[in-house]
């Protein structure tokens, strides 16, 4: 009997603030039919944002993974004083508001920023441009990929590599041939998470995005527009599309997470992990 | 003799840091990169506003309109995270300990909030809770008002801060020995006893750390509350839209002074969940 409550409380409550939130997007997306939800989507302003939204995604998320890469390298093959410290400030970007994270950079960026005269002088815009889009997705997302193969990395020790190192191989080979392989799977979840936060934050690109029309709109940034202009049949049908793929990122994650079940772990309590490791 | 070896390999690789190449590289690129693109921006936020002086600082952030944006931001991220301890609880119970249909689909969508951008979720909800929306129209009878409130700022809050408390409460209920429990029940303990004396206190740690992420997530919240809140000032304006209304007027010391109050916060209760699962793992030992 309070076996049965409870699991209805549960469904109840997942179902009030998971299943709801997404079915509404759907509904009031298609609530004017088929052909209205194609026009939204196919309007030229939702391609242009659709558009600098995958060319942002592509930039910040290949150089969060090289930084990656290199970091859990580092922490995980090598110990060294302050390694704590380090881990801890890699997570920095985390506590910080997305409002704050974009106006470090109109601090740094803008008219009077740091910078701001050198920039106006050599006409180069990064606030209220694609440049800053891109460096406040970068800060964003910026902790995604490396705390996911630090402990992945840790884990795996350096066994392999010692072993391919004396029988003869490069730094590199050994990057590449074993380093590269055991990684894959860690590699490809953190991908998918930074991917999946840098095409949909809102706050950070908001703040540095300056909002002209087709020419620096992200989608999310798109919806709040047509939202906000009372199209809400549109505002929704581009929202659908950021759902959509929230739904593949979480069915990628599901897969990855079965293929490799430490996965799950290493993202639930990845300071657990890290110690478990050093122990 | 191969553990031997292994183990000389292991001794020889801490005095000479390993025979592992690309020490130098990795940490060089790893500093440079984490300042260039972390450190030095946020000191400019600290640089920025004490270059207004002290005096302006504390002018800017006990101005009426900014001290009830924070009130608001605190009060309501600590009703949401509350809320969530509460029903995240509940959820990861259920997850853990029950089997029931479509089990796996449901534990996967506990992270929809992660993956959901957070504009989505704003106007998702607001859809959800406006006077003529599917919760809102029964919800309206009742008298209670949620879109366009203070109550909706929670609503939004307690969407994005669920994950927090279910994901960092469910491995520790895995790890949770079930003879405990039967033992309490054995020895005549019921069901509310053995939860209060034998599983709560293994779970506090956890529970905390659940609260903490998600009230910590929840005060820098921007894209899910704006659309939700309604955004009158004194009543349901929160900290992070303040920041944003100060900017847009070029009062980049005023917006700097309030993120400052923000950022010192925010990094106090991370290494206020540092050192809570320090302590937490140290009690507990390796398992």
């Amino acid at each position: 009997m309070g076996r049965l409550l409870l699991i209805v409380t549960a469904l109840l409550f997942l179902c009030v603030f998971l299943v709801l939130p997404l079915l509404v997007v759907f509904a009031q997306a298609l609530a004017k039919g088929f052909e209205v939800y194609y026009l939204a989507i196919l309007a030229p302003m939702a391609w242009a944002a659709v558009k600098l939204t995958l060319l942002v995604a592509a930039i910040a998320v290949p150089l969060n993974l090289i930084f990656g890469v290199a970091a859990a390298w580092a922490i995980a093959k090598f110990n060294f004083r302050g390694k704590s410290a380090l881990i801890t400030l890699i997570d920095l970007p985390f506590a910080v508001s997305p409002v704050i994270a974009g106006m470090i950079f109109i601090l740094v960026f803008g008219t009077h920023g740091w910078f701001g005269g050198y920039l106006r002088a050599h006409h180069i815009r990064v606030v209220f441009a694609v440049p800053g889009i891109v460096l406040a997705t970068m800060f964003v997302t910026f902790p995604f990929i490396a705390r996911e193969l630090i402990p992945v990395m840790q884990s795996q020790g350096k066994d392999d590599e010692e072993t391919a190192l004396s029988l003869g191989a490069t730094g590199w080979q050994t990057f590449w041939r074993v380093t590269l392989p055991n990684i894959r799977w860690g590699l490809l979840y953190g991908v998918l998470l930074c991917n999946a936060r840098a095409m949909g934050e809102f706050g950070a690109v908001s703040v540095v995005a300056g909002h002209i029309r087709g020419v620096t709109n992200t989608m999310p940034l798109h919806v709040e527009i047509l939202y906000n202009e009372y199209n809400y049949t549109a505002a929704f049908a581009v929202a659908s599309l950021l759902a959509l793929l929230a739904l593949l990122t979480l069915a990628g994650k599901s897969i990855l997470e079965w293929r490799q079940p430490e996965l799950r772990h290493a993202v639930r309590r990845p300071r657990d992990r890290t110690r478990r490791a050093y122990s | 003799m191969k553990v031997n070896s292994s183990a000389a390999a292991a001794l020889m690789g801490r005095k000479t840091r390993g025979v592992l190449p690309g020490f130098g590289l990795t940490l060089g690129y790893t500093m440079v990169y984490l300042s260039l693109l972390v450190l030095i921006p946020i000191s400019a936020v600290f640089i920025r506003s004490s270059s207004g002086g002290w005096a302006h600082f504390w002018e800017v952030v006990t101005a009426p309109r900014v001290l009830a944006s924070l009130r608001l931001s605190f009060g309501a991220s600590l009703v949401a995270a509350s809320i969530n301890v509460v029903f995240g609880l509940i959820v990861s119970w259920v997850l853990v300990r029950y089997t029931f249909p479509f089990k796996r689909f449901i534990d996967g969508m506990v992270d929809l909030p992660f993956a959901l951008p957070t504009a989505v979720a704003g106007i998702a909800l607001t859809a959800l809770y406006a006077p003529n929306g599917w919760l809102g129209a029964w919800l309206k009878p009742l008298g209670i008002e949620v879109a366009f409130t203070p109550l909706g700022i929670v609503v939004a809050l307690t969407f994005i801060g669920m994950p927090f408390v279910v994901r960092t409460l469910q491995p520790v209920l895995e790890e949770l020995d079930r003879e405990v429990e039967q033992a309490a029940a054995s020895l005549g303990a019921s069901p509310l006893q053995a939860f209060c004396r034998v599983i709560f206190p293994a779970l506090w740690p956890a529970l905390l750390t659940g609260f903490a992420l998600a009230f910590a997530r929840a005060i820098g919240e921007y894209g899910s509350v704006i659309f939700i809140a309604g955004n009158m000032p004194m009543r349901s304006e929160i900290a992070p839209l303040l920041i944003v209304a100060k900017l847009e007027q070029y009062d980049y010391a005023g917006a700097t002074a309030i993120a400052v109050v923000m950022l010192v916060l925010s990094f106090a209760i991370m290494f206020g969940i540092n050192a809570l699962q320090n302590w937490a793992a140290s009690r507990h030992g390796e398992r």
